[in-house]
């Protein structure tokens, strides 16, 4: 657990694998300092507006949504891993790279459409994809895909809340945007960053 | 709660699925993925910890109404980009960004400004990108993945002008 390298799983048994491109992931960084120092205000505030039982049923009531929530983020984190593992770096560098054109950004948005589950899994695949060799815009539409027109969310929570209607009629509209989302991102970082991507060819 | 049933199921069955595949390449290739993904899940816990336990309290100081009334009765461009504002700045989960897209609907708010909250807030609520996106994917992939995102609630909004009402 004290361990933050993220590069040496498992380093003599796995020598039918291919190498694993490092997940580079801080434990502590300033995004998780900022929402520290936000969380602590916020809870301030509320204790001096509703007194230590506001603060309490907040507590409580996120507690138990932390204990649900749990096993799916656990799932999720297999489910990243193990598809990071059994998919075969090449083919998904290929069909899911920089020079992998609209096909790839096709492929990413299917993907985040038929992904199950919430954030817990949507962004650790979206990971995975990234460490196997998926560019930014194909993983960009499959992520805005996944939110934009995956069942997941729009099933459990729009549907019920919105109604069919509204909720169908916005997937509609929704429908090219995970293609253009990407397109755009591949364009834009094709242009930032012109070095990494060749890098990335190169391989 | 049968939909959420439903979605544990597709989860658990998606990981057996993969991981049934892994295995058959060879156990010390799921034994790695294993170890791999447990690890992701221990060093990821504490950061959704802080998040979800958290959220509750910055949900509850951002006053509802607030947002709402951005939304307002229809107004145009302006109304569309105050309704992303508002979508990007909602705090909480899905039924808070879901129940003030109803009630904007239902007290007048214009439909493209609607669909430009729901969109916006699906794709950079601020609660969800610091909660979940930023703990599980490079930050720098997260900034430029919402960036590049920000035009897309207008190109919403414009074609909900362009069909028209659900």
């Amino acid at each position: 657990m004290s361990d933050p390298s993220p590069k040496d799983p498992a380093p003599a048994e796995d020598a039918e694998s291919e190498p694993r491109p490092g997940r580079v992931r801080k434990p502590i960084g300033w995004s998780t300092i900022i929402i520290a120092a936000l969380v602590a205000v916020s809870a301030a505030l509320v204790w001096r507006r509703d007194g230590t039982d506001g603060v309490l049923d907040i507590l409580t009531h996120d507690l138990s949504l932390f204990g649900g929530i749990l096993p799916r983020v656990l799932a999720g984190c297999l489910l990243g891993a193990f598809i990071s593992e059994i998919l075969p770096h090449e083919k998904v560098s290929r069909s899911l790279g920089p020079q992998s054109g609209l096909k790839g950004l096709l492929i990413g948005t299917a993907f985040g459409a038929i992904l199950p589950g919430g954030p817990f899994t949507a962004y650790p695949v979206a990971s995975a994809l990234l460490a196997v060799g998926a560019d930014f815009g194909a993983t960009i539409a499959m992520v805005v895909s996944w939110t934009l027109i995956g069942y997941g969310r729009a099933v459990a929570w729009e549907i019920p809340i919105m109604g069919t209607d509204f909720t169908l009629w916005r997937i509609v509209i929704s429908l090219p945007l995970p293609v253009l989302a990407g397109g755009l991102g591949r364009f834009v970082y094709v242009r930032l960053y012109p070095k990494r991507d060749s890098d990335e060819e190169a391989n | 709660m049968s939909a959420a049933l439903l979605i544990d199921i597709l989860l658990w069955g998606s990981v057996f699925g993969v991981g049934l595949i892994a295995f058959r390449r060879g156990p010390p290739v799921f034994k790695a993925s294993l170890r791999e993904g447990s690890m992701d899940f221990i060093n990821t816990v504490p950061r959704i910890a802080l998040g979800v336990i958290g959220s509750g309290y910055i949900a509850a100081i951002i006053p509802q109404e607030v947002i709402t009334g951005w939304l307002g009765p229809d107004s145009g461009w302006l109304g569309v980009a105050t309704a992303v504002v508002a979508g990007a700045a909602t705090p909480g989960g899905p039924v808070i960004g879901f129940s003030i897209g109803t009630v904007a609907l239902k007290s007048g708010g214009g439909v493209p400004q609607v669909v430009a909250y729901v969109v916006a807030w699906a794709l950079f609520a601020f609660q969800r990108v610091i909660l979940w996106e930023i703990p599980f994917m490079p930050a720098r992939f997260v900034w430029f993945r919402c960036a590049v995102s920000v035009p897309f609630p207008f190109v919403a909004a414009a074609i909900a002008m362009v069909i028209g009402k659900p």
